[in-house]
Parts: structure tokens; C-alpha cells; sequence
């Protein structure tokens, strides 16, 4: 089988986000970029497939900072084939411009199955799974929590609210959103991602042209208000506790 | 070409999400702008009786074995028929296990724009996403022709888009659906034999920020304590602190207690999404930046380890006294 | 055939059977499986090698930390020594009977004062003997379970038995006039006088068993010595020689030629950890420190010495055998030592430190760390912080521009070492930097120094992690990540010392950075502080009229011999101190040591940081518990807390005294 898994890079929100001038998008030049954590855990799931039935697992990213690294980790956990699509600014592509970049990709590769994350914190024009299976004219399932290969499909457990479980068929080749591996995202020694550095190649695909049509455009970003905020108390943890105690006879629940 | 908002009503086993009556809230806001129909989408086997208390204008009901439940394909399909023929202004999708599911695809096969996290329209029409993890908001113009949007609770009560009387239905014809490439085997039940968190007034959750195993006892103490009862976020649930039963937010249980205390939780939407609109929410948190200020009402930037076991005192001291 | 020339014959068949079992199980062991162990590095500076031979062996230095049993070992040793001598002396007498029956060896058994010495010594070992007797069967101390028990006491008893033979044998020598140096024998003339009524005849006959016991138990424990613990006899002596000479706070890593460490069997382990598993006497003394065993009891570094012994031995024999499975196919980490045993350790030295035969327990602890970090298995806890290590260089998962978020509001503002020269570059560690409980102590750390006049800078968002617990987790290469953006940093800095606030930051930089041979200056800041109380920098203005106990930090004590500075500061500041009955080179572990404050504790045992503060809450009239590292205050402020002492013990550094006192 062959599985591909696009993988996408977002803001690190563990840093303080900042407007640019404009006014309608993130100030990059302070941002910080990581993998997208769906993304790591569909990264997870493929390689618990291969490991559990064998596959050729594929793992893409657009170029950027640290990019490099992450494929280098997928490639050290297990994956075989690096990719990294050059050309495009990752900042400035929509999940409907890459859609379309990855589906001519995969058109030529024509993987089994395709996990990509179920979403991103920023994909203002939707997750790419559902965008890319309808252009490869694959099906799509998203929030999978769980997937076990059979002949010619697999039978993957999609999380609804409230703890309950479906468990649906779906026929190959298709697209999965991965919304958790079914174990979480192992941890790969530096020793073992240098030594993949040195001996497995990164292959390099010009992207010729983006096209973004299919989201929508952002005229104005800010950040919630104030008036929105939380009162917050202030003092030592003492003060803090009576304050609370006062809170909570109020509504009565005491 | 119409002015109709057009709602996806989710329903899963026989009961309608509350999503679907905050999006019927939110298309009535926009249906105004716009000068058209709230109109929901019902699909569905011998579903009639799940459009009961839909504020719309109407119910367009798809009747079809192939949609008695959620399955992407079936469903995709059978609204991509309806939108191409009907040209609705806008249609909204929950930003769920559901919407997104088919959101995306229908933008990708209509070539429609798709606007994704979005928590409410303004008076004239713009819509207001949600974006890095709510600590940003992007605003713009509602894209044309017909704009699929993917919708978050949190900017209007699910009351709203309730109504006693029942609308009017109208049939329409799924497409052919055979064929299909996914199906739904079975459900799986979650563990039974725990508390439904999802009836309780008094919540005391934890998030990554209680940091351990062990401190899970502070909690279960303050729990003791007041009465109340422990669930988690996501973080704690996923390391096997608390088992799946004490989950809120999207996958898990969606809870609207009298008072909800946030601790060491930083406020993701995922998980605003399920305590959201709990009467009172109080945030404990060390960053002052986390998102969980910003749908509190009382927050207190403390290490909830330095908080907590005074709280459980000066709680028994109130109580004894 | 006379008797003597059957005696004769029959002494030299024993001899020949004995060595030879021996020497085929020594050559075994210490030849055929050792050399499947990973080379050494070269054992230099002999002279310092041969020292600890007469301090450690000669003069049993380590083994009076137990006292009691310290001097009981101390007379048998010795005496083993002594004795020997006559052990000699009946060998040679045995094969000279042919000739001679009443053989004696020249100066062995005719020199006087030699024999006198050893019939005290055979008096000595005969009580020290029965005092371990006395201790394995009738106190049997916790420090002796899961030793081997009944071995431990059949050697003793064969010990005994070898004593009370010669003193009966002497002893009915001198009765029958055959001892030349009879009135050097007061102790053998006082167990012949039992026999003196008996008839010649007889008590001739008494002799010659007394003989042949007394030789055949000496051959019978040589047959026996390298099957069991009493190996060391043979294994301390090269054991200690080539004992570790680098400083403690640098560990030893071994690396395959691909640049990844780890040990995954027991071949992938230096020879020489080899010999330090065959050096073990089980005498439980590691296991009576360790604070895994005292707390969770999941590790002990006895039983996990044992069970690698165990294993080289086993593996040594099918290797040898050429078999392909059973033990072979048993993992060493996981089977033959459980992972939860290995991830307990604190790395805190105690166990190293109380081995009198300098066997590490902490080296190869972490080299199956390694292996088990290569393999992904550990706490997702660990997980975590590694992963934020490697991302943000802190484990709190913070951004690293925020590091330097404590130095706000501070006038004047902190320098930034980066951008002008300072004296004192203070490396301030992430707990300090970040952790919202102990940044008020930071800035009080840096309002002293202010105070004090002090030129000093700190590295802002550029510092890291130094790595120090990140190695002793066994994640190699991310120490060397971060060791080499911290060097990278520090190397565009101008500076003289660097300060840290952090022991374990301290111990690394000072004994692992690679400074190619030019190290600067490393003080930890109660070094530093000490000092400038010293030369009278630094004054304080009140006298703090307090009843204190310090509590010493494993990686600033026992790593790196830093005892005394922090108790002369707190003197300073006026506090009494009082110290617990484990302080100094005996301090109990707080229990983060190691990468342990990221891993999960499980629930339901004593944490080490409980067991310490219930020590320090013993003490009458106390009132702080002082620590001199940011982990201990984490660790302990939880601890008082768990413990119910909140009320009773209030948790410090040492800064905020200095800072109360100025």
C-alpha cells in the first residue's frame, strides 16, 4: 500500500501572535512555525500502518524554516519517501491552493491512501483533506481516530461528541482526516534524526503556480477584545481562593 | 440564484445538534442582510419529525436509506445536487465531525468559496472567523456567489434557533446513491458506568496545566469538597488521567453547568466548543494571553497547583462555618 | 605406602582439582566474556590508581560508612590476608610429608611475632565472622533483601569453619610438642587446653582431621569463589585500580561508530562495567541510599547489578555454547531489567558514592536510557519535555523569547551579556527563568547581586537548557544540541566567570561543556556569595534570627564537593542551622534528579521529597527548610504541602535569606 501524508506548517501559538500593518493578516516576521499536531499524529498513523501490514509511506511539506527537520523526523520514525514542494510561499498558500498542488503530486504517485491532519488551527478556507479528495475524486472521511487496512479499503473509527465511536468502511483509494493516531506521536532521538540527515535524500518539486481561488478574503484581523475578557483577580493565591469561595456562594452553588 | 441561507441540520441517532439551532440563529442574522429564507436541510430516513423545532422558513427534506445516518459521501452528494440547483446566498455547516466533513468537498466539486471557523456575522453581513487557535480573529465580506461556511458555536445561543411551532417541509430528490464508497458499519458506545458530566452544575476541569497524574487528586479534593464533579480537556483525557466519559469539548461531552471551573486549561476551540456556554465560566491560568480569558467571566493568572489545595480549605472553612 | 606419602598424593590431587576448577571459571569469566564487552579508554595516571588501592583496599576507607560492619570486614580482610600465609604453610606441609611429615616453611612458619599476629587475627575473624552471622540471620538488615542470602552464610560459615580447624589443629600441636612456635600461640594453646585430657594417640588423630578440614574447606571455597559474590575477592583488587578517575559529575558515554549511544545487550557494555558487575558483593549498601528504593521501592541498585551479573553470566555461557535462543532472545531492557527500574533512578550519586568497591550503577543506568530514548519507550511526560527541549530549548514548552520575561520592571534594567562585557555571566536556568512560583526568587537573586556591585549580564532568549538532566534521561543528542547553542552563545560573550543558579546547570557546564581544555570560571551563586560575604563586597545589615536546616543538592554536594559555602553564607545571615542526620556527602535526593521531575510519578508510594521534608520537620524548632537549587524548591514546596507540614515548614532558597538579611 501507499500512503501519502501531506503535512502542513502553522503558527506556534505558544508565541504572541501580532497583526501586520496591513491589518488583515499575522505579522510574519516574528512568527514562529511548527508542524500542524493533526498533521504529526497522521504522520503516526501512517507509520503504524506500515508497521502493521507494510507500506510505502510518502510524507510532503512545502519548503520553510524547519521543514527540513520534521521530514528528517518522519523519515527516522519510518517514512520512505521525502518530499518538499519548493516555490510556493507556505505562508501565503490557502488550503485550496495546496489542494490543488498536491492532487497534480499525487496524481502522478497515486497513493492508496491519503492521511493528512483533520484540520489546522489556521485554515481560514477549510482542512485540505476534503478539498484534495474531491479533486483526486477520492472519498473523504475526517475526525478518524483509528484506522485498520483490509483488502481494497479500510475500516477507520471516526469520533463523534459524547465518546461515541462510528466505524465506517471506506473503499481505496480515499482520504482520511486524522483527528488522533492511535497512539501518540512517538519521540525520536536527535541521534536518530541526525543520522537520517546524512542518508536519506529530500526530493524537491518545483511548484509552478498557486491558485487560491475558494477561500475567502480577510479585510480585517484583530485580535478578541478586551470588553470580551475575563474580569481577572488579582492577588496572592490566598486572596484569589476567598474571592472564589465569594463567587461561587454567590451563584449558589456552595 | 437566491438570497436563501441554507442550514445543514447535523443530527446523529435521532437527535438534532445544538449546532444546528446556532447556525438557524446565525442564518436569521444573515438572512436579514441578505433579504432572504432561513431554510434547513434535513437529510435523512422517515427524519420529518427531527424538523419540529427548526427556526426556519422552511425544511427542505432529502428521504433516503443511503442518509438515514452521517455518512460524507451520501451526504455530500445529495447537497451538491440540491446547492447546484437551488444557488443559495450562503449555506452553513456546523465545524464539526459532520459539516467539515462535507464543507470542503462541495467547495472542491462546486468550485464554491468556503469560509471555515466562523463564530458570527456583523450587522451588515461580514462574517467573523476564528483563527490560531481563537486568538486571533480574521473579518471579511461574505465571498459570492454562494458561500459555504463552517460554523463554531459561541456567538449566539442555541435558544435561538429554536421555535415551537414546527416549519413546513419540502421534499426533495437525493441523486442516485449507489455505488457508494463509504458506509457505516456500527456505532460504538462510549464506557457507560461513569457520572454524565453533561448533567452536572458544578464542573471543576482540568487541562495540560495540572501537569501530572497525581495532581489530579487536588482536583478530585476541591471536587469533594464542593460538590462538584472533575472532567478534563483533551490533553489530560489523551495521557489516561481521566477516562473518555470526563471529556469536553468537540469529541467529547458538550456541558453547560451553572458554573465552570477552568483550570490549567488554555481555552482551544475545540473545547470552548463543548463548555462554551456553561452560565458561569471561571479561568485559571498562568498565561495571561490564553484564549480561556477571553469567554470567562472571573479568571486568576495563578499556577492552579498554588491555588487549588487553598481553595479546597478556605471552601470546607465556608462550608463548615 | 605410608600414610605421609598417601597424604602427600592425596594433597596434591586436591590442589590440582581445586585451581583447576577455579582457574576454568575464572578464565571463563573474566577472559571469554569479558572480551565480548566494548573496549575501554585507556586507564592513565597510575600513580593516583595505586593510591586508592592502599586507601580503598589496604585500608578499607569506604566500608566504615557502615561502621560496625565496616570494622568486622576490615579484621576478616586482613585476616584472610594474614592467614593466608598458613593456608600456604599447610599446602606445603601436605606435599612435603612424603619426606618430611613436620615440614615448616622457612620465616611463614618459624618466624615468632608472624605467628603470634595471626593467632590474634584468627580470634579476630572468628567474632567478626559470627558478628555477620549475627547480622544476616538474626538482625538481617533491609539492605541484605534480595541478596543471596544462604550463600552469604555458607561462605561465612566455611570462613569459620577454616578458623576454628586451624585453632584446633594449632592449638593440639602445641599439646603434642610438634609447634616450634607454641608460646607465639596464646590463643591455639588456650583451645588445646580443651583437648589435654585426652589420650596422645587421640588427640594426634583430632590434629590430622583438624588438617584435613581446615584444607579441605580452604580448597572447597576456591572451587566456589568464581561461581558467586565472593568473586570480589578476586575482581576488587583490579576493580579499584581501574576504577573511574574522571569527576564524578562527568558521565561516561559510549558510542557505536554511526554516532548513536545505548545499550541494547549486555556485549554493547564496556569490559570494564563488566567487571564492576562481578565485583558486587551484595551487601546492599546502594540499596540503603537509593531514594527510588526508599520511596517507590521500583529500583534497586543492587538487585539491578545482580540481575545484570546474572544475565553476563548466562549470555556468557550460551554465547559460548552457541545457542541462538532462549536467554539470548530476552531483552535486556525490559526483561532483564525493568524499564520502570531504569526510570526511576535520580541519578543522585548516593549509590555510587556508598559502594566500597566503586561498582557505577548510574553509568549504565543511563547508557540502557539511551537505548530505550533511541527506542521511543518512555513516560510521555518525558516525551513532552524532550520534545519542548528540542523545540523552545526549555522542557516547560515556553517560547524562548519570553525567558528573559523576569528581568521586567527590574531597575536597573539586567545587561545583556550579549552586547557588552560583564564580569559574572549568570547562566539562570529554565525553572528560575520561567516557572511562575520561583521567578519572584530570580529576581531576588538578581536584586543581590545588584546589591553586592556586581558587573553582571545574562544570555536573555539566547540561553538553553544546559542539559545536564536531558543527558542523565538519555537523550544524547539533544544534550549535544543544546550544549552546542549554549557554547555558540556563550562563545560570542566576553565574560570571566559564569554563575548559575541551577546545581545540575553548574555540574554539567563545569564537567561536561566542551571548553577545549580553557574552561572559565564556574561557581554556583553560593559559591559566589560566599566569597563576596567573604572580601566584605557584600554586607548584611541584620542579623535573621532563625532556626534553619539546609538541605545539600545532589548535584551541587555529592557531585561537586560544594558543602560548605552555603552553610557559611546562611551563618552569615545570622540563621542557626541545624542539619538533619542526613546531611553533607549523605543528603537524601529531593527526587528530580536525572529528568525525574519530568516524568510521572505513580501514585500510591512515599516520594523521596516527602521522605526528606518528614526528616526535616523531626527536628525540633526549625521553622525553614532551605535549599540551595530551583527543583529542590518545586519539589519540596509540593512536598510540604503533601506531607500536611505547610504550617510547620516553610520552603526557601538561600537567596531570599541573603535577600532578608541585607
Amino acid at each position: 500500500m501507499k500512503i501519502a501524508v501531506p503535512i502542513k506548517f502553522v503558527p506556534d501559538l505558544v508565541e504572541e501572535l501580532s497583526i501586520d500593518a496591513s491589518g488583515a493578516a499575522l505579522d510574519t516576521s516574528w512568527l514562529r512555525l511548527i508542524i500542524n499536531e493533526f498533521d504529526d499524529h497522521a504522520i503516526e498513523q501512517a507509520i503504524l500502518l506500515k508497521e502493521r501490514g507494510g507500506a510505502e509511506v510518502t510524507v510532503i511539506c512545502a519548503e520553510g524554516d524547519g521543514v527540513d527537520d520534521i521530514l528528517f523526523t518522519a523519515a527516522a520514525k519510518g517514512a520512505d519517501r521525502l518530499v518538499k514542494l519548493t516555490g510556493a510561499d507556505a505562508n501565503t498558500m490557502n488550503s485550496h491552493a495546496a489542494a490543488r498542488v498536491l492532487a497534480d503530486l499525487f496524481k502522478e504517485i497515486q497513493p492508496d491512501l491519503i492521511l493528512t491532519g483533520v484540520q489546522a488551527h489556521n485554515d481560514l478556507d477549510g482542512s485540505i483533506g476534503p478539498l484534495l479528495a474531491e479533486y483526486l475524486g477520492m472519498p473523504y472521511v475526517g475526525y478518524v481516530a483509528g484506522v485498520t487496512a483490509a483488502s481494497g479499503s479500510v475500516v477507520i473509527r471516526k469520533e463523534y461528541p459524547g465518546g461515541i465511536i462510528a466505524e465506517m468502511d471506506v473503499i481505496l483509494p480515499a482520504v482520511l482526516g486524522i483527528q488522533a493516531a492511535e497512539q501518540p506521536p512517538r519521540y525520536v532521538a536527535y541521534s536518530k534524526i541526525n543520522q537520517v540527515s546524512k542518508t536519506v535524500k529530500i526530493e524537491e518539486r518545483a511548484v509552478a503556480g498557486l491558485d487560491s481561488n475558494g477561500g475567502a478574503t480577510v479585510s480585517r484581523m484583530f485580535q478578541p477584545e478586551p470588553a470580551q475578557r475575563a474580569e481577572i483577580i488579582d492577588g496572592s493565591p490566598e486572596e484569589v481562593a476567598d474571592r472564589m469561595v465569594g463567587i461561587f456562594k454567590e451563584l449558589g452553588v456552595l | 440564484m437566491s438570497q436563501d441561507i441554507f442550514v445543514l441540520v447535523e443530527h446523529l441517532r435521532g437527535g438534532v445538534a445544538d449546532i444546528s439551532f446556532v447556525m438557524l440563529a446565525a442564518a436569521r442574522t444573515l438572512a436579514q442582510t441578505s433579504g432572504g429564507h432561513v431554510v434547513a436541510v434535513l437529510l435523512g430516513k422517515d427524519a420529518q419529525k427531527l424538523a419540529a423545532n427548526l427556526a426556519a422558513d422552511k425544511v427542505l427534506y432529502a428521504d433516503h436509506a443511503a442518509l438515514t445516518e452521517f455518512t460524507s459521501e451520501a451526504w455530500q452528494l445529495t447537497l451538491a445536487k440540491l446547492i447546484e440547483e437551488q444557488s443559495p446566498r450562503a449555506m452553513l455547516f456546523g465545524h464539526t465531525t459532520i459539516g467539515a466533513d462535507v464543507a470542503g468537498v462541495l467547495s472542491a466539486k462546486l468550485s464554491l468559496p468556503l469560509v471555515s471557523s466562523c463564530v458570527n456575522f456583523t450587522s451588515d453581513g461580514k462574517f467573523v472567523s476564528q483563527t490560531c487557535g481563537g486568538k486571533i480573529m480574521a473579518e471579511g465580506e461574505l465571498p459570492s456567489p454562494t458561500a459555504l461556511v463552517t460554523m463554531i458555536p459561541g456567538g449566539y445561543k442555541a435558544e435561538q434557533g429554536q421555535v415551537a411551532q414546527a416549519p413546513m417541509i419540502e421534499s426533495f430528490a437525493p441523486p442516485a446513491l449507489d455505488n457508494l464508497r463509504v458506509a457505516l458499519k456500527k456505532y460504538v458506545e462510549p464506557e457507560a458506568g461513569d457520572v454524565d458530566i453533561a448533567k452536572e452544575s458544578f464542573l471543576i476541569s482540568v487541562g495540560r496545566g495540572i501537569q501530572n497524574k497525581d495532581n489530579i487528586e487536588l482536583a478530585d479534593e476541591l471536587a469533594a469538597a464542593t460538590g462538584g464533579t472533575v472532567c478534563a480537556s483533551r490533553p489530560v483525557v489523551d495521557q489516561g488521567w481521566l477516562p473518555t466519559s470526563r471529556l469536553v469539548g468537540k469529541s467529547g461531552k458538550r456541558v453547560k453547568p451553572k458554573i465552570y471551573l477552568a483550570l490549567g486549561i488554555s481555552g482551544a476551540p475545540e473545547h470552548v466548543e463543548g463548555m462554551g456556554e456553561s452560565d458561569v465560566i471561571v479561568a485559571v491560568n498562568t498565561d495571561p494571553n490564553a484564549p480561556i480569558f477571553n469567554v470567562a467571566k472571573y479568571g486568576a493568572t495563578l499556577d492552579l497547583l498554588d491555588l487549588v489545595p487553598r481553595l479546597t480549605e478556605k471552601v470546607k472553612q465556608a462550608k463548615g462555618g | 605406602m605410608s600414610y605421609d606419602t598417601i597424604k602427600s598424593i592425596l594433597v596434591a590431587l586436591a590442589l590440582l582439582v581445586a585451581f583447576g576448577i577455579f582457574l576454568r571459571y575464572a578464565w571463563q569469566r573474566l577472559w571469554v566474556y569479558l572480551r565480548r564487552g566494548q573496549a575501554s579508554p585507556k586507564f592513565g595516571d597510575w600513580g593516583e590508581r595505586i593510591k586508592g588501592l592502599i586507601v580503598f583496599v589496604g585500608a578499607q576507607w569506604r566500608l566504615f560508612r557502615f561502621r560496625v560492619p565496616g570494622i568486622a570486614h576490615f579484621f576478616i580482610f586482613w585476616g584472610f590476608l594474614l592467614l593466608s600465609l598458613t593456608i600456604l604453610q599447610a599446602i606445603a606441609e601436605g606435599l612435603a610429608a612424603f619426606a618430611n611429615p613436620h615440614f615448616v616453611l622457612p620465616v611463614i612458619g618459624t618466624w615468632g611475632p608472624l605467628a603470634f599476629v595471626q593467632d590474634f587475627f584468627a580470634l579476630f575473624v572468628v567474632l567478626a565472622i559470627a558478628y555477620g552471622l549475627y547480622l544476616r540471620l538474626v538482625v538481617n538488615p533491609e539492605r541484605y533483601k534480595g541478596s543471596h542470602r544462604n550463600q552469604g552464610v555458607k561462605v561465612l560459615t566455611f570462613i569459620m569453619t577454616i578458623m576454628l580447624s586451624l585453632l584446633v589443629m594449632n592449638g593440639l600441636r602445641i599439646n603434642l610438642n610438634e609447634d616450634l612456635l607454641g608460646h607465639y600461640r596464646p590463643i591455639s594453646a588456650l583451645i588445646g587446653g580443651l583437648f589435654v585430657g585426652l589420650p596422645e594417640a587421640t588427640q594426634s588423630i583430632i590434629e590430622e582431621i583438624s588438617y584435613w578440614i581446615h584444607l579441605g574447606v580452604v580448597l572447597m571455597f576456591l572451587t566456589e569463589l568464581p561461581q558467586g559474590k565472593h568473586f570480589h575477592i578476586v575482581t576488587s583488587i583490579p576493580n579499584v585500580l581501574l576504577r573511574n578517575l574522571e569527576p564524578r559529575g562527568r558521565l561516561p558515554v559510549t558510542k557505536t561508530a554511526d554516532g548513536a549511544a545505548g545499550v541494547s545487550k549486555m556485549e554493547d557494555f564496556r569490559w570494564r562495567t563488566m567487571l564492576d558487575l562481578y565485583t558486587c558483593t551484595e551487601c546492599g549498601r546502594c540499596q540503603d541510599v537509593c531514594p527510588a528504593y526508599n520511596s517507590s521501592g521500583l529500583l534497586s541498585p543492587k538487585l539491578l547489578i545482580m540481575s545484570l551479573r546474572h544475565n553476563l553470566q548466562d549470555r556468557g555461557a550460551a554465547l559460548s555454547a552457541k545457542q541462538t535462543n532462549g536467554v539470548l532472545s530476552k531483552s535486556l531492557t525490559g526483561e532483564i531489567v525493568g524499564e520502570e527500574a531504569l526510570w526511576n533512578c535520580t541519578t543522585c550519586y548516593a549509590c555510587d558514592q556508598e559502594c566500597p568497591l566503586f561498582i557505577e550503577h548510574i553509568s549504565p543506568i543511563v547508557e540502557m536510557r539511551r537505548y530505550l530514548v533511541l527506542e521511543g519507550k518512555m513516560d510521555k511526560m518525558l516525551q513532552e519535555a524532550l520534545a519542548n527541549l528540542g523545540r523552545y530549548g526549555n522542557s516547560l514548552g515556553q517560547s524562548d523569547r519570553m525567558r528573559a520575561k523576569w528581568t521586567q520592571g527590574l531597575q536597573p534594567a539586567v545587561k545583556d551579556a550579549r552586547r557588552e562585557p560583564v564580569e559574572y555571566l549568570w547562566f539562570v536556568g529554565d525553572y528560575a527563568s520561567y516557572s511562575p512560583t520561583l521567578t519572584d526568587v530570580t529576581r531576588k537573586t538578581a536584586e543581590v547581586f545588584q546589591k553586592a556591585g556586581l558587573n553582571f549580564g545574562i544570555l536573555f532568549d539566547a540561553e538553553r537548557n544546559a542539559g545536564n538532566d536531558v543527558r542523565r534521561a538519555g537523550e544524547e543528542g539533544l544534550f549535544e544540541m543544546l550544549m552546542g547553542k549554549n557554547m555558540q552563545a556563550l562563545g560570542k560573550c566576553k565574560y570571566e566567570t559564569i554563575v548559575t543558579t541551577d546545581p545540575h546547570t553548574y555540574n554539567t557546564l563545569k564537567n561536561e561543556y566542551a571548553w577545549d581544555g580553557n574552561p572559565p570560571k564556574i561557581l554556583h551563586y553560593t559559591e559566589l556569595l560566599d566569597q563576596l560575604v567573604a572580601s566584605g563586597q557584600l554586607k548584611f545589615s541584620k542579623k535573621l534570627d532563625a532556626k534553619v536546616t539546609y538541605h545539600d543538592p545532589c548535584y551541587l554536594g555529592r557531585y561537586n564537593g560544594v558543602y560548605d559555602a552555603p552553610r557559611r553564607l546562611l551563618r552569615a545571615t545570622g540563621c542557626e542551622l541545624v542539619e538533619m542526620p542526613r546531611h553533607g556527602d549523605r543528603a537524601f535526593c529531593c527526587g528530580a534528579g536525572g529528568g525525574r521531575i519530568w516524568m510521572e510519578e505513580k501514585p500510591g508510594h512515599a516520594r523521596p521529597a516527602e521522605i526528606r521534608v518528614r526528616e526535616a520537620a523531626a527536628l525540633t524548632g526549625v521553622q525553614s527548610f532551605v535549599v540551595a537549587c530551583p527543583k529542590d524548591v518545586t519539589m519540596f514546596k509540593d512536598a510540604v504541602k503533601t506531607t500536611g507540614n505547610e504550617s510547620r515548614l516553610q520552603v526557601k532558597d538561600v537567596i531570599e535569606l541573603v535577600y532578608e538579611a541585607l
